[in-house]
């Protein structure tokens, strides 16, 4: 197996290898041909730093990256530039998530360069929940970029190095640009269109929406593979950990675009400990993503159920031997030096 | 007009007939009488702009006008104004995740560009909307050139 060259120690030179847009570890992983897990974290509802380290730790050694989420579902917590610029300090590679929803093109103009300036190397764009589905839908939703929008702002600081305005930049954000795309509800027929257009716009990865049905998942990436979309882009699909038939339900009545056939749903009803339950299904889809044509890696979602992210993509076997970076795991190293 | 807009939506393919008829008219018109009385007929040409557009598409005035590259359904209707849309919300039922009882604009932007001769152009990106042109006419922008 060729080496990764994933390890970026404190002191060490940061170089951007040939053929990369970023000098993080995210892009290394993708590019070397490997198998890449992305899980998220939850921001907290407080100002503790160590309470962000404490959410990440638990995913030490089994991810390439770790979404920070910009207000998930239109509530409140702490921003996410806030959580990556904790995480870099750390050592960890997070991938910045911003959402249209709160911001317009002055304000995420300007936090990306900070973004970027804090250590951070990938960013992620979203259209994000509208503000009726969280805690707040009495604020103003701003939506002044849309997802498309905003790749294409976040494409010109970084190639063109310069504002959209064209006021040129003194130094571009070197990240990674991604964005999402579910593939699973209406309209399903043209989700390839809208994700050539995501790649137009200046995709290089994309995470979809949870994943529960895999002949869906299979229909659409052979058309995404067919038209040459897989060749410029690295497409990691997203997978759920289930608690229960009724956070299944509940998912899929309140979260908007989530997918969950039914078959799902009675099988966790059927099964003696529904918990374990939705773990294997979880460890079940993964081993069965991987194996799809175009597939370069999965993005587990697993919202107050963290602590199962190591087990299942251990049981999973997705990284086929592969250790990601780990805290202790560069402590060791240095020590070894 | 919601009824009239889905109505729209549906004879995709007759209106971008119609808009490709009438389109070249208006914008010579629209020229000709620039030419003559400047800009001081641009408040009644908006007003029928808008009173036209409104009834058949629920034009928002947005200024910046794609509707022929978004199978005749206006994003501006979109909750989140997504000028490349669908977001991933969409309900199953192809309603709106922020407005249940409205069918999602841009699944029906998908659905009339399929019938459009010229419906690939909703394939190309836009980029989100000059803000500075809200309220002002479309028409006469193309008719200027601005």
């Amino acid at each position: 197996m060729n080496k990764v060259q994933d390890i970026v120690h404190p002191g060490d030179s940061v170089r951007i290898l040939p053929g990369h847009v970023s000098h993080g570890r995210f892009e290394r992983v993708l590019r070397a041909g490997h198998f890449a897990v992305t899980t998220e974290i939850a921001p907290p509802d407080s100002c503790d730093p160590e309470e962000v380290l404490k959410r990440a730790r638990v995913f030490d050694g089994y991810v390439d990256a770790i979404n920070a989420t910009d207000g998930s579902g239109a509530h409140c917590h702490m921003s996410s530039l806030a959580v990556c610029a904790i995480l870099t300090r750390f050592g960890y590679s997070p991938i910045i998530q911003i959402s249209c929803r709160d911001r317009n093109r002055i304000a995420i103009q300007g936090d990306l360069l900070g973004a970027a300036a804090l250590g951070v190397c990938n960013a992620l764009s979203l259209t994000g929940d509208d503000v009726t589905a969280g805690d707040h839908p009495d604020a103003k939703p701003v939506f002044d970029l849309d997802s498309v929008s905003l790749l294409q702002t976040l494409k010109i600081l970084r190639d063109e190095k310069r504002f959209l305005s064209g006021r040129p930049l003194e130094s571009a954000p070197d990240l990674f640009l991604g964005s999402t795309i579910n593939p699973f509800v209406p309209p399903v027929r043209n989700r390839v269109d809208q994700l050539a257009k995501k790649i137009e716009a200046g995709a290089q990865y994309i995470q979809s929406q949870y994943c529960f049905d895999i002949e869906m998942l299979k229909s659409f990436m052979k058309r995404a593979v067919d038209d040459g979309l897989t060749q410029n882009c690295f497409i990691l699909i997203g997978v759920g950990v289930l608690a229960s038939a009724r956070t299944a339900r509940w998912l899929r009545e309140n979260v908007p675009g989530v997918h969950i056939p039914d078959i799902i749903i009675s099988r966790l009803e059927g099964a003696e400990d529904q918990k374990t339950e939705g773990r294997n299904i979880c460890v079940e889809l993964m081993q069965q993503i991987k194996e799809i044509v175009g597939v370069s890696g999965i993005h587990v979602m697993a919202y107050r159920q963290e602590k199962y992210v190591a087990e299942v993509v251990r049981k999973s076997g997705v990284l086929a031997g592969r250790q990601p970076w780990a805290f202790n795991r560069l402590e060791n190293d240095l020590r070894n030096k | 007009m919601y009824q009239v807009r889905l109505w729209t939506n549906r004879h995709a393919r007759a209106m971008e007939r119609l808009y490709n008829i009438f389109n070249p008219i208006i914008l010579r018109l629209l020229r000709g009488t620039s030419k003559i009385f400047g800009h001081s007929l641009d408040k009644p040409v908006t007003l029928i702009e808008k009173a036209t557009k409104s009834l058949f598409f629920d034009c928002q005035m947005c200024g910046n006008c794609v509707l022929s590259k978004t199978g005749m359904s206006c994003p501006m209707n979109c909750p989140k104004t997504i000028r490349n849309g669908p977001c991933g919300g969409v309900r199953a039922n192809g309603m709106c995740e922020v407005k249940p009882k409205m069918r999602c604009v841009w699944v029906d932007a998908w659905e009339g560009s399929a019938k459009m001769k010229y419906g690939d152009e909703i394939k190309q990106v836009q980029f989100s909307v000059d803000h500075r042109q809200s309220g002002l006419s479309s028409w006469l922008k193309a008719a200027r050139d601005e």
